[in-house]
């Protein structure tokens, strides 16, 4: 195998290990596409009973529409809060380990913050009813007393602490990881002439930061927030076991009334699920799973028109 | 470093040019005097009798004494610079605190629980106090397992085709976006697939461990593809092309050349990825369900897990609930000690087994 028997054709000699090796890697490739298709086939398939459903046959006892906005509406609420969370505090996070810490350390601390995405969500879950729920209490019958006119606190502030808010902070953390990352990368590649040409102007380091790295990395931040949201819209088990849902509609972040997710209704309701409510909690993970590939992909989107960006997970 | 200096009124003349350039700046020890301070006041306060979190709070606005200084010495950009340097630690601290919170309190509740029955005993007739996770540890290692079967081998073969067979074209561009999209997808997600998938052969109401090690390579294989291209693509094509001199075929360089030299960075890679998917509880709920005895066959009903097990043992405790508690808890802290032991075998990997000068 290791010579070719006719020195007419210098290129394009067909040999079958390489055939096969290659038909092989490109099955593979295509078998993913496949499964990708096969998750959107499958959950419509299985779906469709579902959405045409008698109200009567469901758990809910309600057709699909009505069944599935709240949820929807939750869903987006709980990302929301967790993005505005965390979008700050990672970018700062980012600028910190990139630019503030001394350049040996950067490295090192960047594996810390790795360590937060490591945690299983269920641990999430746990530490967020037995600590942190306890810890935002007490912040929250203050948020009622204090700012009860605005109707995000408008309270009556829960007593166990186990609201949309504190799922936002949870979910907050999870996405914390992945954003920091994407926009550290970013900001290390900022072009060093940039920020040298500003510093020999005589800015301060946060006038670099502002005038060279930011716009520099916006499109970078976008991606990597749109990436944290659809984190954050899909995440499950968090949510499921810290939130006390009602499935009410309602922006008052701290009561104990909640709107449920869409994730987190999956997970509570499919194990007693049976018949055509099966079908419905099928269909409602494909709202999920629409909503989340559209800001997936436009994230991937927007990453992927900058050539010069290497990816940072 | 402000260059124009207002000549103030009552400049004295003797006053050197350098000194009139330079712009007045705080004492080169400022930072470090202001947060020694800060944390003085936080020991005091908390001795004194505040709380962890209002000693915390105070020493953050005793901190912020820095550019308060800075703006009577300095002048406004030096200030509004300090103060950022400030708000950029503070968030890098704040990032930390969970992490630390988090650690400490799995380690404190779970470390008491652990105990050599409570890694041999299944819950089987167990009631109340006793029994142990040998069904869930049994049973996540075996759907682990199995999604490293399925994923390693379709997440390297892709991987290879994007580096070596399509590297540049249109259908690689595609499948490269795709599978980043793939990463997206939520793990409830994967695991309704998963059940949509079985149930049109099995029957509704269909529980199995395979079908939960499907689940966890939808999630899975995007991580190896990943990895493993980045690892790939860092192989010289110096290496290749001396191969080819040679005459040796293209799928024995791959196999015999390009391969051993990634080895390391893909183990590493395929490693986090089992790290990432081992402690995903959703789509397990969903169709490798929860049982109390052990069950060795993948093919054959439900299957109990780590996640799934921590999260029903806090889920629905019983009557008294503090003994399935601190099971949930014991659970959750060798779930956190497993995944921790992988980042960290990875990381080792890579650190010793990669060719030098790539570290």
């Amino acid at each position: 195998m290791t010579t070719t028997p006719t020195p007419r054709r210098p290129r394009g000699v067909r040999r079958a290990g390489d055939q096969v090796f290659r038909g092989l890697s490109t099955g593979a490739s295509l078998l993913i596409l496949l499964v990708l298709a096969g998750v959107a086939v499958f959950l419509t398939v299985e779906g469709i009973p579902g959405i045409t459903a008698d109200p009567q046959d469901v758990k809910s006892g309600e057709s699909f529409l009505p069944f599935v906005a709240p949820l929807v509406f939750g869903t987006l609420l709980s990302a929301l809060l967790a993005l505005i969370i965390s979008l700050p505090l990672s970018v700062g996070v980012a600028l910190f380990i990139s630019h503030y810490a001394p350049r040996r350390l950067g490295a090192a601390l960047g594996y810390v913050i790795d360590l937060l995405a490591a945690v299983p969500s269920v641990v999430y879950g746990a530490w967020g009813i037995a600590v942190l729920a306890g810890w935002l209490a007490p912040a929250y019958a203050w948020l009622e007393t204090h700012l009860g006119f605005i109707p995000l606190f408008a309270g009556p502030a829960s007593a166990t602490g186990r609201t949309i808010m504190t799922v936002g902070v949870v979910l907050a953390l999870m996405i914390l990881p992945i954003m920091t990352a994407i926009c550290r990368e970013i900001f290390l590649q900022t072009p060093r002439l940039h920020q040298e040409a500003a510093l020999a102007l005589g800015a301060t380091r946060w006038e670099v930061a502002r005038m060279a790295i930011f716009p520099y990395a916006r499109s970078g931040i976008v991606s990597a927030a749109m990436l944290g949201l659809g984190r954050a819209l899909g995440e499950t088990m968090a949510v499921a076991m810290v939130l006390s849902a009602s499935g009410v509609v309602t922006f008052n972040l701290i009561s104990s009334t909640n709107p449920s997710t869409i994730a987190a209704n999956i997970a509570l309701s499919f194990g007693e699920a049976s018949g055509l409510t099966v079908n419905a909690l099928i269909a409602s993970g494909l709202v999920l799973f629409v909503i989340t590939f559209v800001v997936n992909f436009t994230a991937r989107a927007i990453v992927d028109r900058r050539k010069d960006f290497s990816g940072a997970n | 470093m402000s260059t124009v200096v207002t000549p103030e009124p009552g400049t004295r003349p003797e006053t050197s040019l350098a000194d009139q350039l330079r712009g007045r700046s705080l004492p080169a020890g400022a930072a470090r005097v202001v947060v020694g301070v800060a944390l003085a006041t936080a020991v005091l306060a908390y001795v004194v009798g505040a709380s962890p979190v209002q000693a915390v709070l105070l020493a953050w606005v005793v901190t912020l004494a820095l550019p308060v200084w800075s703006y009577a010495v300095e002048g406004r950009r030096k200030a509004v610079d300090r103060l950022v340097t400030v708000l950029v630690s503070s968030a890098f601290v704040l990032a930390l605190f969970p992490l630390a919170s988090i650690l400490w309190t799995v380690i404190s509740k779970g470390a008491p629980v652990l105990s050599a029955e409570f890694f041999t005993y299944s819950m089987r007739n167990v009631v109340g106090e006793g029994g142990g996770i040998y069904h869930a540890l049994i049973g996540t290692l075996l759907i682990t397992g199995a999604a490293t079967v399925i994923s390693v081998p379709i997440g390297l073969l892709t991987a290879i085709y994007l580096v070596e067979y399509g590297a540049g074209g249109r259908m690689a561009r595609w499948i490269r976006f795709l599978v980043d999209v793939m990463t997206g997808i939520p793990s409830i997600v994967a695991g309704l697939f998963a059940y949509a998938l079985f149930v049109l052969f099995f029957g509704e109401g269909v529980r199995m461990g395979i079908g939960g090690s499907v689940a966890l390579s939808v999630l899975m294989v995007p991580v190896v593809v990943r990895s493993c291209e980045e690892m790939l693509k860092l192989v010289p094509n110096e290496l290749r092309e001396a191969s080819y001199a040679l005459g040796v075929p293209k799928w024995r360089t791959i196999t015999k050349v390009v391969l051993p030299t990634s080895l390391a960075g893909i183990v590493t890679g395929i490693t986090l990825a089992i790290a990432r998917v081992i402690g995903e509880t959703a789509p397990l709920l969903i169709i490798a369900g929860m049982t109390d005895s052990v069950n060795f066959n993948l093919f054959d009903g439900r299957m109990a897990t780590l996640p799934v097990f921590a999260y029903t043992s806090i889920r629905n405790p019983g009557v008294p609930p503090e003994f399935a508690l601190e099971r949930a808890w014991g659970a959750a802290l060798v779930l956190l000690i497993i995944v921790m032991l992988l980042n960290l075998a990875a990381r080792l990997v890579s650190y010793f087994f990669s060719p030098k000068g790539e570290r």
